[in-house]
């Protein structure tokens, strides 16, 4: 398995004000890898996918993709964004435009998409996941689950090379959190690479190649999650997955 | 007339449960048309009654004099009309332009965004009347070769300049109020700033601004007046003159009049939009 580093996170800080939030990250995910990034809240794993995705920037360390570093000066972020997807936990669709019109602004605008080649598209992947019927409507009248999913289609229109998921179920109803992550298991097994912030240990268990628990803003523990969440190493992810287990989420 | 407290028949057929509401309502606004006639009654009665009434009658509410001056008035009025289209249609390019460019983020924008800044400063700093006197009368002493030196563009020019420094706020304070979460998807789509503020936060905070658009709109249809300052023939002007020559006020009221009929309903209009705005908001909370 020896398959081309896809992203490489290398002694990442972060602080807001002089709130530290990440504190020497190191990562790295491999083509077609899933990574599941664990941790109790706060530790920093929202703020990780932010950076990856140039939404915020790095005080320290690089993050590279494909090998090329996205952190340095003079890189163009706009061009950077356009290889990585995320979806966010509270879906964020733009509530005055449309199902289609959410999902083909990008494409649109960005990569210079004709309307109908785009439109095309679009409704070939919200048929996909279920959303045929719904390319009309306007968000608001979407429940969560199929509001997400219209995320994860905007995210997927521009054919990413990295896909970030910021614990997409969270804000959902416990019925609609299936439908989501079934999309996803879909996804991961076609293939794509995909680093997710998550809850649902059950879900992380069955499809991360890798689980890396966050602990104060570093990865303490990265490993297969049969290792990670059955054995782990860690006194600190021992204590986390014994909440979790409580919580009854595991 | 009717005694404010008489009880109100019930009409027939309404249910019970309905008719409760339904006579309380019809009730109080019985109460509320009632007190209104009195009141005017009682005003319109005082002053018709006093002793200065005929002089006031004579110098402001003169019918005859309303006729005469009538034709330059209203001439006058569709100029203020036209002047306040005008200008309007600029405020709102120019002022949202002026408010994307203060929304822009990062060092690279720093020269335009500090200039942005300096013009709401200074504009939004000044009373119209200065600027009007500035311009209007300053720039056409100068005499320079290709600027224009009439009334007309330069009252316009000021008007739009300082509306717009005020409208800019309005519209910058509406982006800032659409949620930080929508800059961030957009911008991970690829988007631009600037494609970014105008696919996605304009058309949002749009919506948000249109109250206080509508106030400003309201303000400025008045305040197109102010031109006359500069001796542009517009309905104030025009009812300035004939004061001169007459020595009677007439002509300021007719103008008034003319005013208002735009205004008012504007200003109900407003009303109306904002408290329907205000509960589709409370709605979509819920
Ligand atoms: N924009 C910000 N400004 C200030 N503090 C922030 C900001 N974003 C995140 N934080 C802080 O960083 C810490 C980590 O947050 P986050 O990355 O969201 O953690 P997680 O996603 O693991 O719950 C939290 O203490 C949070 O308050
Ligand atoms: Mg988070």
């Amino acid at each position: 398995m020896n398959a081309p580093t896809k992203l490489a996170v290398r002694d990442v800080y972060k602080s807001f004000g002089d709130r530290a939030v990440l504190q020497g990250i190191d990562l790295a995910v491999s083509e077609h890898e899933v990574v599941c990034l664990i941790g109790s809240s706060g530790s920093g794993k929202s703020t990780l996918l932010r950076c990856i995705d140039l939404l915020e920037s790095i005080d320290h360390g690089e993050i590279a993709i494909e090998g090329e570093v996205i952190t340095a000066p003079g890189v163009n972020p706009n061009l950077v964004r356009r290889r990585i997807g995320i979806v966010f936990q509270s879906f964020n669709l733009f509530p005055h435009l449309n199902v289609l019109n959410n999902v083909t602004l990008a494409a649109r605008r960005v990569h210079g998409v004709a309307r109908a080649d785009a439109e095309a598209r679009a409704r070939e992947l919200l048929d996909r996941f279920g959303l045929g019927e719904k390319v009309e409507e306007y968000p608001d009248r979407l429940s969560g689950g199929q509001q997400q999913r219209v995320a994860i289609v905007r995210a997927l229109m521009g054919d990413p090379d990295l896909l970030l998921l910021d614990e997409i179920t969270s804000a959902l109803d416990p019925e609609l959190v299936g439908e989501v992550l079934g999309v996803i298991r879909g996804l991961a097994e076609a293939g794509l690479t995909m680093v997710l912030a998550t809850h649902e240990m059950g879900f992380a268990r069955d499809v991360a190649t890798n689980v890396a628990f966050l602990d104060q803003g570093r990865v303490l523990e990265l490993g297969p999650p049969d290792q990670v969440l059955r054995a782990p190493n860690e006194e600190r992810t021992r204590r986390f997955l014994r909440r979790v287990i409580d919580a009854g989420r595991l | 007339m009717v005694e404010p407290g008489r009880q109100h028949p019930q009409p027939h057929g309404v249910k019970p449960t309905r008719s409760h509401f339904g006579e309380e309502g019809a009730r109080s606004a019985l109460i509320a048309a009632a007190s209104t006639v009195v009141f005017v009654a009682a005003i319109v009665a005082l002053v018709l009654t006093s002793d200065t009434w005929p002089k006031v009658r004579q110098q402001f509410f003169n019918w005859d004099d309303a006729r005469t001056v009538w034709p330059a008035i209203w001439k006058g009025f569709q100029r203020n009309l036209w002047m306040f289209a005008v200008a309007e249609v600029f405020i709102l390019a120019g002022s949202l332009v002026v408010a994307m460019v203060r929304s822009l983020r990062g060092p690279a924008f720093f020269p335009i965004r500090a200039l942005a800044t300096i013009y709401v400063d200074l504009f939004r700093g000044l009373p119209l009347y200065l600027v009007l006197i500035l311009m209007g009368f300053g720039i056409p002493a100068l005499d320079i070769d290709g600027v224009p030196n009439s009334v007309w563009f330069w009252g316009v020019t000021a008007l739009v300049l300082s509306y717009s420094a005020y409208t800019a706020e309005v519209f910058r304070g509406a982006m800032d109020s659409v949620h930080e979460s929508q800059r961030a998807a957009a911008r991970s789509l690829g988007l631009t700033q600037v494609q970014t503020l105008w696919y996605a936060i304009v058309p949002q905070a749009v919506r948000n601004a249109i109250p206080a658009l509508l106030n400003g709109l309201i303000s400025l249809q008045k305040d197109v007046a102010l031109v006359a300052v500069l001796g542009y023939r517009e309905a104030l002007r025009e009812a300035d003159i004939y004061k001169s020559r007459t020595f009677n006020y007439t002509g300021f009221v007719v103008a008034a009049v003319l005013f208002l009929i735009i205004s008012v309903p504007l200003a109900r209009f407003t009303d109306w939009y904002t408290e329907r705005d205000r509960r589709r908001r409370q709605q979509r909370a819920v």
